[in-house]
């Protein structure tokens, strides 16, 4: 997993409420068996009609770019397909912002080394606000420090302790759970479950 | 004076939850330990080229359970899936489970089904167990008193390397329905019903428990309809604490605990409710006698009706973001604010997915279409849970009762709920349909759903228009 620290960047503003992972990434595109690629289709049927033509839609319009994507409340709600946080990644994404988010998406898009910033209410009205007055506006979103600022403004945001160091030093849970391997064999010899269906 | 509360007394969700942990990180996640691992052909290719890649077996195989069901045709199964990437996939899956040494319930096997229809009906689900899928839909295995959520591909690698998982515990809700349920009022309408009052996020961040009178009636086919829609209001999971009526359905299965262990499971199962000094972080009450048969009218779960009640005007509405999120979703579903959907025409019914495709679904639907015949305008595709949901209903006669009514029975997949395979909704149609999501071309591109019980669709099919059941003399 890429390391994460600090993102300064121009932003795509997406002002859509309950995204749906079927939007970001339609059920039809999740036959690959690898993890590369899905952002072609990053919300395939919102950039494209049926016959392949560009719709009006944000990620269509050349004067949105950024490694930022900022969108509505409860965003990634819906399927646990681990292809919506790949398809958003893969398109060149680093950080998501919403006020809210979706379990699963979450935790699927911090396993991916894509940072999901939750933000108030009000701070996200700031950032829709301030990119609709200036396309350019930068924003920078700062893990360490676990801010986000922009034009000015900034705002606090949460993460847990042990999630904040896996992203910053690019580490997977795997790495973790193969290391305390002998601590999962003891749970076992006193499991309840495992004795009644062994 | 405060009283101290009682520290022993716990939730059922904490009961199973404290049985898992193997350790915690201080300010992090929990290690919880996995019991049953699902996995089919969709999220599992990525984990196991992941464990591959480093050079990792399989840690404990006989916690897994593999079939075929999001891809696989539901006619003539018997052959070669015709569609190139599917079959990829379905053959990748076979490849892998050859590989790693695990059995796999795949097409042609009569164990073969939709994989949160088949743990239950095999008695790999059990009470007090933690269960796991990359599949979001996990959440049905919670009505037998489990905690049993859906996970990412990274997770699934995770539990195919060490069977743990870290998670952060959610808080914890109560929802609890008294009362009797009025005639045409299914399980299918109480979550409905639910998510309507709590909306597509209501319960993110929670991990649910359903009880109450209305609850503890439900069989067990009913129960996993509600436990499986938990996912729809955003809450990880939902459970229902296990009584003689789940371990009844248990006994006898095929994998279900037998002789002397069956006495010692039993025991333990019997312990596994919440203590009467618990408390929840939220609870919330409902009257059964409130629900009616529900239907959605937009394009999340959460926009759901009353069958009797109009399509909500944005007047009506506060929230500047909700009148935008209602407009643009009755644009998409071609729909007029504040208008009735009693009466308007469908051309597909669809009576399948992990949410109502179990055998006590299919009797529903062949009771109550018996002796009618669907409308001409409608193509109705019933599709079984699993080959045993299909023998059962062959051996009861059901199969022949539907295709009299003109109904298409196919063979079993998830199907038209996602269309992964053929099965697809074409654009600009309505649907109908008993499965779990509404999203926008959640059937096929451009495709316009409403979500509904198993006789909602069956009477919708016979009318051709969308119908109220209560309006049926029989």
């Amino acid at each position: 997993m890429d390391k994460f620290t600090t993102i300064k960047s121009t932003v795509v503003p997406l002002q859509v409420e309950d995204i749906d992972t079927d939007q970001i990434i339609p059920a039809r595109f999740l036959k690959a068996t690898t993890r590369e690629g899905f952002g072609d289709n990053l919300f395939r049927d919102w950039r494209f009609d049926e016959n392949n033509n560009p719709k009006d839609f944000i990620l269509n319009n050349a004067a949105y770019k950024g490694q930022v994507l900022v969108a509505g409340r409860n965003f990634g709600c819906g399927s646990s397909r681990e292809h919506a946080a790949w398809a958003i990644h893969d398109f060149g994404f680093k950080v998501v912002i919403s006020s809210f988010f979706a379990d699963i998406f979450k935790g699927n898009a911090l396993n991916n080394g894509l940072l999901p910033v939750q933000v108030s209410d009000k701070f996200l009205k700031t950032i829709f606000d301030k990119v609709t007055a200036d396309k350019n506006a930068e924003i920078i979103v700062d893990l360490v420090n676990q801010t986000v600022t922009i034009g000015g403004e900034s705002e606090k945001f949460e993460i847990n302790d042990y999630k904040k160091t896996c992203m910053i030093n690019g580490y997977d849970d795997i790495d973790y759970l193969l290391s305390i391997k002998d601590k999962i064999e003891e749970y076992e010899k006193g499991s309840k479950y495992l004795k009644i269906v062994s | 004076m405060i009283l101290a509360t009682n520290k022993m007394a716990k939730t059922l969700f904490e009961k199973v939850w404290d049985a898992h942990v193997v350790t915690e990180i201080k300010g992090g996640p929990s290690i919880l330990y996995i019991d049953k691992h699902l996995i089919h052909e969709v999220t599992s290719p990525q984990a196991f080229a992941g464990i591959e890649k480093r050079g990792i077996p399989l840690f404990r195989k006989q916690n897994i359970l593999a079939t075929a069901d999001h891809n696989v045709p539901t006619k003539n199964q018997n052959q070669p899936i015709k569609e190139a990437l599917s079959k990829f996939q379905v053959d990748k899956l076979i490849e892998n489970c050859e590989r790693h040494g695990l059995p796999l319930y795949g097409l042609g096997h009569p164990f073969q089904g939709i994989v949160h229809v088949i743990g239950p009906e095999l008695g790999a689900t059990l009470p007090g167990m933690t269960i796991v899928c990359g599949d979001s839909h996990t959440s049905t295995h919670g009505a037998f008193g489990s905690i049993a959520f859906g996970i990412g591909t990274s997770e699934v690698e995770q539990v195919f390397a060490t069977e743990c998982l870290m998670q952060s515990k959610p808080k914890t809700m109560k929802i609890e329905i008294n009362g009797t349920l009025g005639k045409g009022v299914l399980s299918k309408d109480i979550i409905l019903y639910i998510i309507a009052k709590i909306s597509a996020s209501g319960g993110t961040g929670y991990f649910v428990e359903y009880s109450g009178s209305a609850i503890r009636s439900l069989s067990m086919d009913a129960r996993m309809t509600i436990c499986n829609m938990s996912i729809e209001m955003g809450a990880r999971g939902g459970m229902i604490a296990p009584d003689e009526t789940t371990f009844e359905y248990i006994k006898g299965r095929e994998f279900a605990p037998k002789g002397a262990k069956w006495d010692e499971a039993l025991a333990y199962w019997k312990t596994l409710f919440t203590d009467a000094d618990a408390t929840f972080d939220k609870v919330l009450t409902y009257d059964a006698a409130d629900i009616e048969p529900m239907i959605t009218y937009g394009t999340n779960p959460g926009m759901g009706i009353k069958i009797s009640a109009n399509v909500p005007s944005a007047k009506d509405l506060t929230d500047e973001s909700a009148k935008a999120g209602l407009l643009k979703s009755l644009e998409y579903m071609g729909l007029e604010q504040g208008s009735k959907l009693v009466g308007k025409k469908v051309n597909y019914v669809f009576i399948g997915s992990c949410t109502n495709s179990r055998i006590e679904d299919l009797r529903l639907v062949a009771e109550f279409v018996k002796g009618k015949k669907k409308a001409d305008n409608v193509i109705a595709w019933i599709v079984p849970g699993s080959k045993k949901v299909e023998q059962q209903a062959q051996k009861e006669g059901l199969d022949k009762i539907l295709l009299e009514a003109g109904f298409e029975l196919r063979e079993p997949g998830c199907s038209a709920c996602l269309g992964m395979n053929e099965d697809k909704i074409p654009k600009g149609e309505y649907c109908v349909s008993t499965s779990n999501r509404n999203f926008e071309g959640r059937q096929g591109p451009g495709s316009r759903t409403f979500l509904a019980s198993p006789l909602t669709a069956a009477a919708t099919a016979i009318n051709g228009y969308i119908s109220d059941v209560r309006d049926f003399k029989n």
